[in-house]
Parts: C-alpha cells; sequence; structure tokens
C-alpha cells in the first residue's frame, strides 16, 4: 500500500494538516502537498477509469505529463473537470471526484468493454460504425456520446474571475529549474529585463530531488541563494506557478498564472494570462520520463520511477513497500537508493541492459538491491493494485524466469526533453541516439522578425541531461539570449558535482520478442487505451505517416496530449515500418503545453464587459421607460417601448399609427454622421457616391448611395453642403465606422494627394427624428428658430438655437411625414429629448422605436441597407437608377455595374407585394417557379426582402425582388411558406402609402 | 506634473446643469482610484505637421507649441497632443471650444485643415494611485516601462480604442462616449482590490 513515511518531505508541513475530500470520503494531507501526494498518502491509488476499456486506473507520474489521475475538482460554478491532481495544489476543503465511470469508481460497468478488447482494435470506431449509414445518428452516436468524455462539462456559469496582463521583456525564460534559474542570473546580470516563470509552486525543478551537488553543497542551497539574488535584481521579474502555454511569431507568448486556485472565493481573479512580448525566449523546461512497454503497464501501482523518487523525497509518501525498479538506464537507480535510505523495500533492480557498470548501479549493488540485468518485466500482475512482477529474458519472447511479489513498480525509458515551447513556432529536433531522444535542433531555431533565432533552449530541453551540463547549458543560453537582445552578458556558470551515468539502451518493447497476447497488454496511451498492437495493426493496414496513424489510433490525442505516449509510440510505428525513428518524424506540438482554463482565456470578456455596448445620451432613458432593444453593430437600440398589457407587435402598430397621426419622436443619434472637407471634398465625394454631391448647393440635403469598387450597394444615407469646401454625410448606425475607414481608405492609399480631410462625429451629436403632422408644432413651442415650409423647406438644414438648444435641424423624412432629425451636442441630448417630450405632449408625442421606423420606412417603400441588400445587389436592382449619375466620368462600382452579369437584364429587380388575403408574407419566402435546377432543387423567380403587418393600411405589406420587377406589376405570384405551403400575392408598386409625398409636403 | 495642474484639467467643466458627461462622474475604489471625468473640451485638428501656421493656431487655441510625434504638451487645463501624422488633439475648457476654433480658423485663413469640436464624442477618465499602470496593462498591450512621460498612447483598452497619458499621480485615458460604461466595467474589473500584479 502507499503511505506517509514517518520523516522526510522536502516540501510538505507536517505542522499544517489539510482536509480534504475523494469521492465524498474525507481524507487527510499536509501543507504542501499536491492532491496526488496526498491521495497516495491515503492509500488511494486507483483514481479513474480509462476512455475506451474503463480500466482501473492510478497515478503514473508527479507532474503535469500525467495522464492518468485527472479528476473533477470543486463543485457547482467552481466545479472544473479533467484537473490533473499532480499539478493540484491541496487545500482545506478541497472537494475532488473521479471521472469516467458508472457507478462507481470500485465497481464499474463499463470495464466489460476490456472484455471486449480484442473486438475494438485501433480504428474500431471508423470500421464499426459506417454502415447501415442511417444507424450512425439514430444508434451509434448517442451510445458513444454517452459512453464518451472523461469529465464532465460544469453546467454553472462559473463563480471565478479571470484578467489578462500584457508585459513585455528583453529575455523571456520558461521554467525555473536550474538551468532557468542560471540563464536567468547571468541575463538578469546583463541588464536585461528578464521574465523567469515557472508552471510548479517551487524553483529549482528535480534537482533537489536527484540529489544534485553544486558549488560543493546540496542542490538547495544554491538554489535559494539563486533566486534571492535574482529577486534583489529590479530588472529580474519571477512568477511561480506560472506556466508557458504557447510560444507563437514575433516573441509573442502566452502563460497562465494561478493565482487563487487554493484560495477560491478570495476575490482574488482565479487565473491571470499572461500576454507576453519577449525579444528573446529562453526555454528551460526539462524532460519527461518515458514508461516501458510491458504487459500490464497500465495497472495501478506502476509509476515512473523519476516520479516515485519525487514522492518520496519531496512529501515523503511511499507508492509502496515493495517497489520492483525496471530500467533502462542509470537514473531509476536513483529512485532504488531513495527508496532504500527511506527505510523502504527493493526487491530487485530489472535492467534491460545485458551489462550494467556504471557508479550509481555500483552504489546500488553496494546497497545490497538486487540488480537483474538483460531482464524484463514479462508482465505485471494485479488488477486494481499491482500485486507482483514475472521476471524474464529483455532478448526473448517472455518466458518466466521468476515471479516477485510487490505492490509496485518504477520503470524508466529515459527521458524526452520538452521541446513543446521551441517547437510550437517552428524549432526543428533531431533524433540523439545516444539518450533515444528528440532534442531541439539549434542550427534550426524559431525565427523572428530578422530571420534571427528567437528561442534559445536549455538544460535538460536541450538534452543535456546531468545538472554539471545542465548549468554551464544555462548560463551560455542566458548570455546567448541577453546579447541577442542587446546587452552584454558573460556565461558564468555555476558548478555542479560531476555524477556520470553510463549510457542509456533504447527499449521500445518488454521482452522484445514479446508476441501478440503480450503486446495487446503494452499500453503506450494510458488516457485514449492505446496499446502497442494498436499501432502496429495500423502500420499493417497501411497508415505509414505518424500524424495519420496518430488519428486512426487516437495515440496522444487525450487531454495529456500524448507527453508520455508519443516517443514510445513513433517508435513502435518506426519499428513496424521498418524504419528509422527520425524518419517517421513526431507529431506536431501546438500550444498549449498544458491545458489553459477556457476562463483565463476569456479574460475580463465576460458578463457585462463580454463585449462594448454602444450607449446613446438617451440610452439610460430608455430603459427606465421599458424599451425592448435589438442590437444594431455593437449598439443597442430601442426596438419598441411596450407599454403593461402590450406585446410587442400591439406596442410597435401604436408606435407607427401614433407617429403617422400626431407625433414621434426617434433617438437616431446612432445614425453615422462623417465630416469631410477639403479642396478635393466634392470631387472625393463624387467618387464614393453614386450620385453628385459637387453640386449640391450650401445649405441642401441630398441622398446618396454608395458602392463597393464591385458595384454593390454598401451603404447610404443623406448628404448637406455645410459650407463651400465642407459637407457632412450620414450613414446607417452600423455602416459609421466602416464608412469612415473606408473613406480614410481611399484617401491614404490610393488619392493621398487629395486635399481631403475627414472626422468621424457620429457621438459628438445626440439626433432625434421629430415626425408626424406635429412636428412643426412642437419645434416651434420650443422655438428659437423657423421652421416653415417656406424658410425650410424639404431637404434642407438649418443652424440655430432651438429651445435654447444649439442644433443644427435637418428636413429630412424617412417616414413620409413632415419630419425633422435635430442634432444637439451629446451631452445636451438627453436634456434636448426631455424637453422634446415635456413640450410635444400636448400634441401626442410618443417614442418609437427601430421595428415602427423600419415599417414606416417599408410603407413608402424605401429601401434599407441590409434587408434590400446583402452584398449581391446593385443599387439598379432596386430601382435606384435615378440616383446614379450617367454624367460622371467615374465613382467607385461604376465599372463593376457594367459587367455583364451585372447589367443583365435578367437579374432579379426590387417590387412591392400584396397577398390576396391581406395576410403578411413570411420572412425569407421564395417565389417559385417551374421546373428544377442543375442540382434537383425547384427554380426560383424571386424572394421577399422586407415584410410586414401595416397598422396603417391594415394589411400586409411587403418588398422583394423578382425577375421583371416593375414590368410584373398585376401578375399574382407565389410565395413560400415555411410549413410547405405557399401563398399567392400581387406584384405592386412598391409605394404603399402617400404615394405623391402630400404628407411631407406641408 | 503636480496635483493641482492635473486636477485643473480634470476639473470639471460643467457649464449649466443640461450638460452631463456619459457617466455622471462615476467612480471606484479599487487597488487605484477610478473616476469618470469631464466632460472636457477636445478639438481635433488634421492638419500636416508643415502646414505654414500651425503653430500659430495651436497657439492661439491652447498656448502652447506643436506636440512632437507621440508626444503632449500639458500646461494648466490646456493641452496638445499628438495624434497620427496628420491630426492633433486639443484639450481645453469645455464652454472654451468655439473660441478656439475661431482662433485656428483665424491662423489657418486659406489653408487646407479641418478642426471639429469632439468634446461630446468622448468620454474621459482619470485612473490614480501607485499602481494605476497595473490597471492599465490588463487592458491595452502597452509597455508602461518604455512610455515616455508624455508620451499620448494610443492603443486600445480590450475590444475598445482608447488612448491614455501620465499625469499627476496617474493616468487619464480617453475613449469614445458611447463605450463609457463599458470602460467603466473594464477599469473596474482590472483595478479590483487583490487582484494587484505585484
Amino acid at each position: 500500500m502507499s503511505t506517509r513515511l514517518s520523516k522526510g518531505g522536502r516540501l510538505i508541513d507536517r505542522a499544517a494538516p489539510q482536509e480534504f475530500s475523494f469521492n465524498g470520503k474525507t481524507m487527510r494531507g499536509l501543507a504542501g502537498d499536491t492532491l496526488a501526494a496526498a491521495l497516495l498518502a491515503n492509500d488511494q491509488m486507483l483514481l479513474g477509469r480509462s476512455f475506451k476499456y474503463h480500466r482501473p486506473r492510478g497515478l503514473v507520474a508527479a507532474g503535469p505529463e500525467e495522464p492518468n489521475a485527472i479528476v473533477g475538482l470543486g463543485r457547482d460554478g467552481r466545479f472544473e473537470p479533467n484537473q490533473r491532481v499532480t499539478t493540484t495544489e491541496l487545500f482545506d476543503g478541497l472537494e475532488a471526484a473521479s471521472q469516467n465511470h458508472w457507478p462507481s469508481l470500485e465497481f464499474d460497468v463499463g470495464v466489460i468493454n476490456n472484455t471486449l478488447a480484442r473486438f475494438l482494435p485501433g480504428g474500431f470506431y471508423y470500421k464499426t460504425f459506417m454502415w447501415p449509414r442511417a444507424a450512425w445518428k439514430h444508434v451509434f452516436e448517442p451510445i458513444i456520446r454517452r459512453s464518451a468524455g472523461l469529465g464532465k462539462a460544469p453546467t454553472m456559469r462559473d463563480a471565478d474571475r479571470y484578467e489578462y496582463t500584457y508585459s513585455f521583456c528583453d529575455v523571456l525564460i520558461l521554467g525555473g529549474g536550474i538551468a532557468g534559474l542560471q540563464a536567468a542570473l547571468v541575463a538578469g546580470s546583463s541588464g536585461a529585463r528578464v521574465m523567469l516563470l515557472e508552471q510548479s509552486a517551487h524553483w529549482g525543478g528535480r534537482a533537489p530531488v536527484d540529489g544534485d551537488v553544486i558549488e560543493g553543497k546540496p542542490a538547495e542551497v544554491w538554489i535559494n541563494s539563486a533566486v534571492q539574488s535574482l529577486a534583489a535584481m529590479d530588472n529580474v521579474t519571477m512568477r511561480l506557478r506560472t506556466m508557458g502555454a504557447g510560444v507563437y511569431d514575433h516573441g509573442y507568448v502566452l502563460a497562465e498564472e494561478k493565482i487563487a486556485d487554493t484560495t477560491p472565493g478570495d476575490g482574488r481573479p482565479k487565473h491571470r494570462l499572461w500576454r507576453i512580448r519577449a525579444a528573446q525566449i529562453v526555454t528551460a523546461t526539462g524532460a519527461i520520463e518515458r514508461p516501458l512497454s510491458f504487459a500490464g503497464n497500465d495497472i495501478p501501482g506502476v509509476m515512473l520511477a523519476g516520479s516515485v523518487r519525487d514522492y518520496v523525497v519531496n512529501y515523503a509518501v511511499s507508492p509502496g513497500d515493495r517497489t520492483v525498479v525496471v530500467t533502462n538506464n542509470d537514473d531509476a537507480y536513483r529512485t532504488a537508493i531513495a527508496l532504500v535510505q527511506a527505510g523502504l523495500s527493493v526487491p530487485c533492480i530489472i535492467d534491460a541492459r545485458a551489462v550494467v557498470t556504471g557508479d550509481l548501479p555500483a552504489k546500488a549493488r553496494a546497497m545490497g538491491i538486487r540488480v537483474e540485468a538483460g531482464k524484463a518485466i514479462a508482465k505485471v500482475k494485479g488488477g486494481k493494485r499491482v500485486t507482483g512482477v514475472s521476471l524474464c529474458v529483455q532478448a526473448g519472447e517472455g518466458a518466466v524466469l521468476e515471479e516477485i511479489s510487490c505492490d509496485a513498480v518504477a520503470m524508466s525509458g529515459g527521458w524526452s526533453p520538452v521541446v513543446h515551447l521551441w517547437s510550437h513556432c517552428g524549432g526543428k529536433l533531431i533524433w540523439d541516439k545516444t539518450h533515444a531522444h528528440f532534442r531541439p535542433d539549434a542550427s534550426r531555431p524559431p525565427t523572428g522578425a530578422d530571420g534571427l533565432a528567437m528561442v534559445v533552449v536549455v538544460g535538460n530541453a536541450n538534452g543535456a541531461m546531468t545538472a554539471a551540463e545542465t548549468l554551464v547549458c544555462g548560463a551560455k543560453g542566458g548570455a546567448a539570449a541577453a546579447m541577442a537582445a542587446g546587452f552584454k552578458a558573460e556565461a558564468v556558470s555555476a558548478v555542479a558535482e560531476a555524477s556520470p551515468e553510463a549510457d542509456m539502451e533504447a527499449v521500445w518493447i518488454m521482452p522484445q520478442g514479446a508476441g501478440p497476447a503480450l503486446k495487446a497488454k503494452m499500453w503506450l496511451d494510458y488516457q485514449n487505451d492505446v496499446k502497442v498492437s494498436d499501432v502496429q495493426l495500423a502500420a499493417r493496414e497501411g497508415y505509414t505517416s505518424v500524424e495519420h496513424t496518430k488519428r486512426y489510433t487516437t495515440l496522444g490525442m487525450a487531454t495529456d496530449q500524448g507527453k508520455l505516449s508519443n516517443i514510445n509510440g513513433l517508435a513502435v510505428l518506426a519499428d513496424a515500418l521498418h524504419e528509422e525513428i527520425p524518419q517517421v518524424g513526431t507529431t506536431t506540438f501546438r500550444p498549449p503545453y498544458a491545458p489553459v482554463t477556457l476562463g483565463a482565456l476569456a479574460g475580463e470578456s465576460r458578463g457585462e464587459i463580454f463585449q462594448p455596448l454602444r450607449k446613446t445620451p438617451m440610452h439610460a432613458w430608455h430603459e427606465k421607460n421599458h424599451a425592448y432593444f435589438e442590437p444594431v453593430g455593437l449598439w443597442r437600440r430601442p426596438y419598441t417601448f411596450p407599454r403593461p398589457g402590450e406585446n410587442h407587435e400591439q406596442a410597435v402598430h401604436r408606435e407607427v399609427l401614433n407617429t403617422r397621426s400626431n407625433l414621434g419622436l426617434l433617438d437616431a443619434s446612432t445614425l453615422g454622421k462623417i465630416i469631410v472637407k477639403g479642396p478635393d471634398a466634392g470631387r472625393f465625394l463624387d467618387m464614393l457616391y453614386t450620385g453628385v454631391m459637387s453640386t449640391l448647393p450650401i445649405g441642401k440635403c441630398r441622398y446618396g448611395l454608395m458602392c463597393s469598387e464591385q458595384g454593390f450597394l454598401s451603404d447610404d444615407g443623406v448628404v448637406a453642403r455645410i459650407d463651400e469646401d465642407t459637407w457632412l454625410c450620414h450613414t446607417t448606425s452600423g455602416g459609421a465606422d466602416r464608412i469612415h475607414a473606408w473613406m480614410e481608405d481611399w484617401l491614404q492609399c490610393e488619392w493621398w494627394d487629395w486635399q481631403v480631410y475627414t472626422a468621424n462625429v457620429t457621438e459628438q451629436l445626440a439626433q432625434v427624428a421629430v415626425v408626424g403632422p406635429n412636428a412643426r408644432k412642437v419645434l416651434e413651442k420650443l422655438g428659437g428658430m423657423d421652421v416653415s415650409k417656406e424658410t425650410l423647406p424639404f431637404m434642407q438644414w438649418a443652424d440655430g438655437t432651438l429651445g435654447g438648444f444649439p442644433a443644427r435641424i435637418y428636413r429630412i423624412s424617412f417616414s413620409g411625414e413632415l419630419s425633422y432629425e435635430v442634432a444637439v451636442p451629446a451631452s445636451k441630448g438627453l436634456a434636448f429629448w426631455e424637453a422634446l417630450h415635456a413640450a410635444g405632449a400636448e400634441f401626442g408625442a410618443m417614442v418609437y422605436g427601430t421595428e415602427a421606423l423600419h415599417i414606416m420606412r417599408a410603407e413608402k417603400g424605401f429601401i434599407m441597407i441590409g434587408d434590400e441588400t446583402d452584398g449581391t445587389i446593385i443599387p439598379q436592382d432596386l430601382n435606384l437608377g435615378w440616383a446614379i449619375s450617367k454624367k460622371k466620368a467615374d465613382f467607385l462600382g461604376k465599372r463593376g455595374q457594367e459587367r455583364t452579369y451585372l447589367a443583365s437584364p435578367d437579374r432579379w429587380k426590387l417590387a412591392g407585394f400584396e397577398t390576396l388575403d391581406g395576410s403578411v408574407i413570411q420572412d425569407g419566402a421564395y417565389i417559385p417557379s417551374a421546373g428544377k435546377n442543375a442540382n434537383g432543387q425547384g427554380n426560383t423567380q424571386g424572394r421577399v426582402t422586407s415584410t410586414y403587418y401595416s397598422p396603417t393600411l391594415k394589411k400586409g405589406i411587403a418588398m422583394g425582388l423578382i425577375k421583371g420587377g416593375l414590368e410584373r406589376i398585376g401578375d399574382v405570384v407565389e410565395f413560400t411558406t415555411i410549413t410547405g405551403g405557399v401563398v399567392k400575392a400581387r406584384v405592386v408598386d412598391p409605394v404603399f402609402y402617400d404615394k405623391d409625398g402630400e404628407k411631407n409636403n406641408v | 506634473m503636480s496635483d493641482a495642474v492635473s486636477a485643473q484639467i480634470v476639473g470639471a467643466q460643467i457649464v449649466g446643469a443640461q450638460i452631463v458627461s456619459a457617466l455622471g462622474h462615476a467612480s471606484f475604489d479599487g487597488f487605484a482610484k477610478v473616476r469618470e471625468i469631464g466632460p472636457v473640451g477636445m478639438i481635433s485638428l488634421r492638419t500636416k505637421s508643415d502646414l505654414p501656421g500651425l503653430a500659430a493656431a495651436i497657439k492661439a487655441a491652447v498656448g502652447m507649441g506643436v506636440p512632437a510625434q507621440r508626444q503632449i504638451k500639458i500646461a494648466g487645463d490646456k493641452a496638445a497632443g499628438w495624434m497620427s501624422p496628420d491630426e492633433y488633439l486639443l484639450l481645453l475648457p469645455y464652454g472654451e471650444t468655439d473660441a478656439a476654433l475661431a482662433a485656428i480658423a483665424e491662423a489657418l485663413r486659406g489653408q487646407h485643415h479641418l478642426a471639429v469640436t469632439l468634446s461630446d464624442a468622448r468620454a474621459v477618465f482619470r485612473v490614480e494611485g501607485a499602481k494605476a499602470d497595473q490597471v492599465l496593462a490588463k487592458l491595452s498591450p502597452v509597455d508602461f516601462a518604455a512610455l515616455g512621460p508624455k508620451e499620448l498612447r494610443r492603443t486600445r483598452a480590450a475590444q475598445v480604442a482608447a488612448a491614455f497619458w501620465k499625469d499627476g499621480d496617474g493616468f487619464t485615458v480617453v475613449c469614445f462616449r458611447s463605450v463609457a460604461g463599458y470602460m467603466m466595467g473594464l477599469l473596474n474589473h482590472s483595478a479590483t482590490k487583490g487582484s494587484e500584479i505585484s
């Protein structure tokens, strides 16, 4: 059994017990424990079930590479699925629950898949569920979806808060082991701005656990002094619990800092996402130990040798009383020695190498530990826990020589540098035969904008496998990065005691001649249940690319992204293909290095500040008056103002009728307003608009259309001539920023020598549409400006003081009624709005929203950008040829509109429609025509673009596009309905109301 | 820049009860203090930097010289900032913009330029305290160590355009009026006590 040792544990505080729960059971740990250490101390080895076969799963590792021990943490608003217990710091009150089992962890029904394993080979899903086709949707997919997935998605809103921080530095060092510390000391001394990030809660990495000696003292002493020196440097920033997640172009790095994981609800951000721009990046990310592939290597109790050592040395936790060590290298002997020194039993070290000579094996032998050279594990015995191993010859096929009883197995297949961050942005790898691993190729680094290296790799991550090499490498890398960033640096390195290790021997299958029965129990990917036999099967079935094999077998596609399985898997694949490992290559390393919380990626962007909501000066008034809002770009505009007892439709109809009979007030502040000024402004606007704006007299307004170069209608609005060289262009509400940018684009990139300046004054002004037969009365009551028909006729504007407000009044109409749009400074907008309501009360003033606006413009046959247009419509389609100048030599869109397709008489054109029964045509309805097209779909001859019930006319009205356009007036056509039926409608003139404009001519 | 001077620049130029800033001077006390101020008089002046009369125009409007690239000149309750190669931002008391526009028009008579009041198109905030820069560092990709003492930094705050400069014991932040509420939300979130970066 696993248990807490009575002595030792460099990271724990025995005076600070912590209580936590696992699957509802209360357990005790110590401050400083990871959740993994605390679970082991409570003899909780079984922690989950595998994805496919629901095999019992226990801890394998002690760091972020852990594939098995992932749990759900917390509850309700703080529930997090798929959390690694090895990177979770213990705190009092922590709640954890295992995943992927039913009904319980101990007794799991899904384990039946395990019995059926031989019917569930690699590619099983692809092979089995292809036929019959309908079964996928109705039978297979629902079942697979229910049985798949490890953690459950949270169902409640995240109770925590998150944020970003932008940061900049000269040298960013990712990893705070001795290599990273040494690099930071060198780079820091150069005067460079240095950031040093460490994913765990402690500096120094593995060196203290490995018993390294630096400057004649235990590594811990040097680490502490290095940390103190760095902390004293003003130019060095250090963050623990901050993982470099991804390296991107131009020295951009994302890192996730865990701030309040152990103090939920204390008000601090749970995580912070660092967005760092670094001149140079140093990856000091260490190495990850590889498992060995022997039968039963997934049974709980089989762990990585280095991790076993971590638990014993760091947390005083023994994974078992009797631990068999199995290895192909000297490093694992450190684990055997540490176990024996902790008073535990190591019945045997099984070493696959035929000859075992190094210093560490000698030390182990001297301690009386049995070493079996040239041997292998034939099979691990046990179900939910290791009970023993069978010994065999590595060179053979697995004939059992001896059974050794034990309750834990510490395995080591060698160490693989963590090359992820080096690789994210294009760093290449080379195969190192001595250590049987891929390591960064310094001659092919990730490069920055200048074509030079932007990442330097140091320490274990660079294949420097001893402390002495690591420190030298760290110093050199730190100096190189500082110099590349423009500083003078000297690669002064601390000196570590030499600890020579004999060469390891690559072992990809144990024993090397194992037959199919054993290989079907050799796990490569623990989380996704991929075995040696699956990869070999994929190779036999023709999957020669490592990327294809990965996807076919799902090797390395689980939440751990193959940190333990990738190298072993591709070695097996290479062997099966009779190729060398470097020829097979690796799969692509992509960010993030380890999972990053979605909340951190969202940062501050949630709730009220999920996205900017633009508000007019009158927005608060609208809220107070129960506006129902609709989004218009990032604005929220009132759709209607329902009164008690009214639905939205009734409210809209009331607003329309009141505006047509009395007085309607609309907040039109969102309309785009762009000032265009300069000697060439008229010429510029003549190019932008299809009509002529240069001839517009001062004081007058003209409606204009803007098209893209291709000729498609892009925006519309009323242009006012302010003075000799100044125009004011109104745009649609959603188009203001886009059109302003469009203007600047042409002025800056194409017509840079034209003398024109623009200014977007949209938000400077609050604008109110005063609409209806009583519009003039209310303005006259406010007083101060002559708004009579004679002084201010239709399509003119005037400046003045209206009711004490500095105002510009435009006599324009989008409703067909007598109408003024009044602009006042935004900071007086609310006051003016309230003054209008007060003055207008006696004239039946009533606010209206965008839907009433839309209905009234449709009654008048006015088009709306976004309704009648969709990016494929030219003005001619909408019978707006009158707004296109025939005289102008050029304007944006002119040549586009001359293309044969756009000039074709067959294009659908705008017309009005009235159903024969008075009903409202449905949104999106088409007008079918006879026959089928090449795809077997029914032909169409038109579609509806705007359709409403007109409260004024008491019937359904619509605009739409139809082949033939206005020539079809009088025809009866059919529109589709959503339920498959049709409704008959007559083609009519699109101006339904006041065709002669008498309402406005007053 | 002394507190007294910065207080002048922000000193709420309310002229008449009708004029309201976007958020009615909302404020928030976190690890830095956030206040919405203003309205502040602002003129956008678009000219080429070598336009004859430009120096005289800016002098006449706000009483100081032409700001250098990326810089802002501040004196009392007025300031002149460089916004782009052909745009300057002039700050002055809210009620004085009409007079300043007239002065600019006079100084640049016959010269191609565009001067327009944008006081009401903007919202202005103060973020004050020893760690005010940390509030903004969470929102804007700006290297505060490299930010000059008189630098007008145009950038973004999360999803909206923003500009700020150091002034007194903090920063003056400008954004569009319509997103003042969003900006206040961002600043409050970022200034929440306990979320100090260091």
